[in-house]
């Protein structure tokens, strides 16, 4: 029944699509045993029966997905990195144990590649970017990145690693951590608040009542900046006295001594004047601003407590958001009374084993990478399908946890993606040529510091301006440009055709089905099906056997796949 | 089972949604940036800022990187001296009386009824990208803003409107640089650039037209991808993908890659355009103005920042603006569509009026944004005309000066764009097209006497 349901709701629009847009014959059905696996889902963790439970109520039976789906998954989302051939080869070989897929977890979150990956997250967060609007400038930027990047590394306890950000003093480029007031655009008391709400709490500060961001911008209101005599160096400190160059007519860029350029904004508000002396946490609790404690520490002692209600459970959901594509709130930066959580059993329980693990963040990925939920397939079930203009809200979104999100790669994996498999690279540069901007060109776009960095393709591929730190910075939803890059750029073609790594492929001495094996095992991480094998074979105009140009095709329509370009 | 996912009616309708809020019009230029409520919001106040009946449709740019001359050009100073005139002492009449132009313009100066010059253009900024952001945008350098470039609010105000399959904000070939672009309305209005040479025998228009790829293998291709696309056919959520993808087709294998094929051209036109890259690209413009892009900038093939070399390079450079230039007001004119289109044509600033014989330039022309000229014509502008005049030497203005936000500001009239409408900033910033007149923002009014 299911099958044959199937085959009415999935078969017949892909026939409507394939003759819309062509004239080639109707495909034949995808095989859903390649991507969804038969075993039953079991509830062995929290996470598990909570959601299980929750999608038993309303009558939905996930599905979990296929191995070849999982490799690729885990690894696209662990290290923002595609498995290479042989890695998919070995995993599909191994023996099929209930703990495969969580050996594989933990093998993937020891790589080197899980803090280049992070840290690029997190960049996005804390707007690491050393030009407009940002303006950390290159060597800071790269200190920040750096020291990010090592946090991530070492695992620090997250309590550590925010209380850094907050309460830090000392030059951009000795003490890193103090980049975060500088990575902020508005460096007013309020524009401060508003970015330690955001990253911290998940909070946005302009849906605030104006009282609230008044009374937490006075922990900022000491913050100070100084130029010093060695280029581009910025102390940022705790300014009591007010000793330092009001913050808000500290214009980006003016960092240069003797350069401050005046704000038009700060005509009427003299902020530098009446400094306010009461600071109000966002609970509504007051304290009086002395000159013997610097009051970004109070906020700190604050919110960095296990009873702070805004900030393991706005990290965790974060985190969440990141790994499983979607927030348990969402956006995952936007607690508010009105956006009430999908699942808040499920925030909660999170909440409190990130506490209890004293916040370790490598240990909240595991958690939430070795679950069943994590490994639920993508393929929308029939019911969903007859609905799929109107994805199910009513049930606080519960229901849309039954699928693993179907999301674009981002930009930076993307392109590293489409590097890997043909053997190529990509030149980034910033718009300012200084030597810390020197890029080698075997940089992998996820390890890229700074996001001044660039190249045309990220640019036009929706990575985050770092311009606010929001979430929905990034940008993945589709737009004709994009491919016409993918489908047509002389950037792609060139890299399929010049590319060592296909090449080899091709020129490899294996019968033509080893040859487009090999492919799909390189570009789709998976094994193709008889199917597939014989719509490629019969690809060449003389029936199977090979050009050059036609493995440049098959690639080119290999990378152009949904399967390719989203993680499902 | 009788609501179809894929029911043609609705898949259109949702299709076009899909346009309408992953773009700016049908193909939308870039992706979009962050902070895409807010942009929103603001983008559909915008559609208020613009009057539909207004005059121009479409804008050429003609953009002189480096700053031409205008002593050798458009305001020829004959009397001045060598010092002043160097290699070009002569002049030519042009087809209105009294007007006349240096003497590298024989064909433009039987154009002069088409366009009006503007003899006392001023910014006083003489730094390449400085002079070029002030041209381009009307803003002072160095606040704290990056604003749009008027290409880029062009796409912003009439992208809406335009359903066209070629992107509203093209550049041929090569983008000019940072300091023209989107600014802080973000990656979704930059520019589309070409690439590729129009003048070659296959204009590779990047992304649309790729070299060594025929149309049989490239429809081959694109059999063998729907084939081959097994987990997209199951994905009925991912149908704005599909969408784009489709109007990335009738670009590559549509209508869209006919408007690049100058084949489709008579010969004898292309000649009259100049069988060089600059000639075809006017033309090229030409072929778009009819498809109704909104903003189309022509970034001049070749430098004019003659600090050495100067008299050889505008004996190389201006006889193909010349050409080109006065071919395509001829037969914009002849077709009808001049007054519907805006074409403008200038630099980031003109070069010092005095040439440097000394060493190291050895008969050279520095910056100069003390005073120049520019050349607008069509969509509402008049021609036949001059607006202002420099002094006895072209070193000053002497009257009527014309400041960026007065150009700037009349292009934008002429749209139908209201020049101190509200841009949408990220952060909710308060920003707008152009800067209000002040005491450093200088204004000498709207171009009024040719509007």
């Amino acid at each position: 029944m299911k099958i044959s349901l199937w085959i009415v709701f999935v078969l017949l629009p892909t026939m409507l699509t394939v003759n819309a847009n062509a004239d080639g014959p109707p495909q034949s059905p995808p095989s859903r045993a390649v991507f969804e696996s038969t075993r039953p889902v079991n509830r062995t963790g929290k996470i598990d029966r909570l959601v299980v439970d929750s999608l038993d109520s309303l009558g939905i039976k996930p599905v979990l997905c296929s191995d070849a789906v999982f490799i690729r998954r885990a690894y696209l989302d662990t290290i923002g990195t595609l498995p290479t051939a042989t890695e998919v080869r070995q995993f599909l070989a191994a023996p099929n144990t209930a703990n495969k897929r969580i050996r594989l977890i933990n093998r993937l979150l020891d790589r080197e590649e899980f803090a280049d990956y992070w840290a690029m997250k997190w960049s996005d967060v804390l707007r690491i970017k050393a030009e407009f609007p940002i303006n950390l400038w290159p060597n800071a930027a790269q200190a920040y990145h750096h020291w990010v990047r090592t946090s991530i590394a070492q695992n620090k306890p997250y309590d550590q690693f925010a209380r850094e950000l907050l309460t830090s003093s000392g030059s951009n480029f000795r003490v890193a951590p103090v980049n975060f007031y500088r990575a902020v655009q508005n460096k007013t008391p309020e524009g401060l608040a508003g970015a330690v709400a955001l990253t911290f709490m998940g909070s946005r500060a302009d849906s605030w009542p104006a009282e609230r961001l008044d009374g937490m911008a006075a922990f900022f209101s000491r913050v100070g900046y100084k130029p010093t005599s060695e280029w581009k160096e910025e102390i940022v400190f705790w300014d009591p006295m007010h000793e330092s160059i009001d913050a808000a007519n500290f214009a980006p860029g003016s960092a240069v001594p003797g350069k401050v350029a005046e704000l038009k904004t700060n005509d009427e508000g003299s902020s530098s004047k009446q400094r306010p002396t009461m600071a109000v946490f966002p609970g509504g609790r007051k304290v009086k601003i002395s000159a013997d404690v610097d009051p970004r520490t109070q906020f700190a002692d604050w919110l960095i407590r296990d009873e702070n209600p805004y900030f393991a459970r706005s990290i965790v959901n974060r985190v969440w958001a990141w790994i499983v594509g979607r927030g348990i709130v969402e956006p995952a930066d936007d607690f508010r009374h009105d956006n009430p959580a999908a699942h808040p059993e499920l925030l909660a329980y999170l909440e409190k084993e990130f506490i209890n693990s004293d916040y370790d963040l490598k240990s909240l990925y595991r958690m939430i990478l070795s679950s069943q939920v994590y490994q639920f397939s993508s393929l929308p079930d029939s019911k969903q399908l007859s609905d799929s203009k109107q994805p199910d809200l009513k049930n606080g979104g519960v229901a849309l946890m039954a699928h693993y999100p179907v999301r674009r790669l981002d930009a930076e994996v993307l392109i590293d993606a489409v590097n890997q498999i043909t053997g190529t690279n990509d030149l980034y540069t910033s718009a300012i040529p200084e030597p810390f901007t020197y890029i080698p060109r075997d940089q992998r776009a996820i390890a890229i510091a700074d996001g001044s960095i660039t190249s045309p393709f990220l640019a036009l591929f929706g990575r985050s301006a770092r311009a606010t730190g929001m979430a929905d910075e990034r940008n993945n939803k589709p737009v004709p440009a994009q491919w016409l890059h993918m489908l047509n750029s002389s950037h792609i073609q060139t890299k399929l055709e010049r590319g060592g790594k296909l090449r080899n492929i091709f020129t490899a001495k294996s019968l033509p089905r080893k040859k487009i094996e090999e492919l799909y095992l390189t570009i789709l991480s998976r094994y193709p099906t008889e199917d597939e094998l014989k719509i490629a074979m019969s690809y060449p105009k003389t029936r199977g056997k090979f050009r050059w140009e036609d493995g440049i095709d098959i690639s080119w329509a290999l990378i152009n796949s949904t399967e390719f370009l989203y993680r499902h | 089972m009788n609501r179809q996912p894929n029911n043609p009616s609705q898949a259109g309708i949702s299709r076009r949604q899909t346009l309408r809020c992953g773009a700016v019009g049908a193909t939308g230029v870039m992706l979009s940036g962050g902070v895409q409520g807010q942009a929103f919001a603001a983008e559909a106040a915008s559609a208020k800022a613009v009057r539909s009946n207004a005059k121009a449709k479409t804008v050429i740019q003609i953009f002189l990187w480096g700053g031409m001359s205008h002593n050798d050009t458009w305001d020829p100073k004959p009397k001045a001296g060598r010092d002043y005139t160097g290699e070009f002492s002569g002049v030519i009449s042009t087809n209105v009386p009294g007007t006349q132009l240096g003497e590298l313009f024989p064909s433009l100066s039987k154009q002069a009824d088409k366009y009006s010059l503007i003899r006392s253009m001023t910014h006083g900024n003489n730094g390449h990208e400085t002079a070029a952001y002030l041209m381009q945008t009307g803003h002072l350098p160095g606040e704290r803003l990056a604003y749009p470039s008027v290409g880029a609010v062009f796409s912003l105000f009439k992208g809406r409107d335009y359903d066209g399959i070629i992107p509203p904000y093209v550049v041929l070939t090569k983008p000019q640089g940072r300091f023209s672009e989107e600014g802080f309305l973000g990656p979704k209005f930059k520019p589309f650039a070409t690439g590729g040479d129009p003048n070659a025998a296959r204009f590779a228009v990047e992304g649309v037209v790729a070299k060594n790829i025929s149309d049989d293998r490239q429809k081959a291709r694109r059999r063998l991808l729907e084939k081959m696309d097994s987990l997209g056919a199951t994905m009925p959520q991912l149908e704005s993908a599909i969408a784009t993808k489709e109007e990335a087709y009738e670009l590559i294998l549509g209508r869209g890659k006919e408007v690049f094929d100058l084949s489709m051209e008579d010969d004898k036109l292309r000649d009259r355009y100049g069988r060089h890259t600059f000639g075809q690209e006017c033309l090229v413009a030409r072929r778009m103005v009819e498809t109704g892009v909104p903003y189309i900038v022509i970034n001049y093939p070749g430098g004019w920042d003659t600090h050495k070399n100067h008299f050889q390079t505008m004996r190389r450079q201006v006889p193909q603006l010349d050409q080109g230039l006065a071919a395509l007001l001829e037969d914009l004119s002849d077709r009808g569509l001049l007054d519907s289109t805006i074409v403008w044509c200038s630099g980031e600033f003109g070069r010092g009026p005095k040439v440097d014989w000394q060493p190291p330039w050895n008969g050279g022309r520095n910056h100069y944004g003390k005073v120049f000229s520019v050349l607008v014509a069509g969509g509402g502008f008049q021609g036949g005309h001059v607006v202002g005049a420099s002094d006895d030497k072209g070193e000053t203005v002497k009257e009527r000066p014309v400041y960026p936000v007065d150009l700037l500001g009349s292009i934008y009239t002429l749209a139908g764009i209201d020049p101190h409408a509200k841009l949408p900033h990220p952060l909710g910033v308060d920003a707008q097209v152009l800067p209000q007149p002040s005491e450093t923002v200088k204004s000498g009014g709207l171009l009024t006497e040719i509007m």
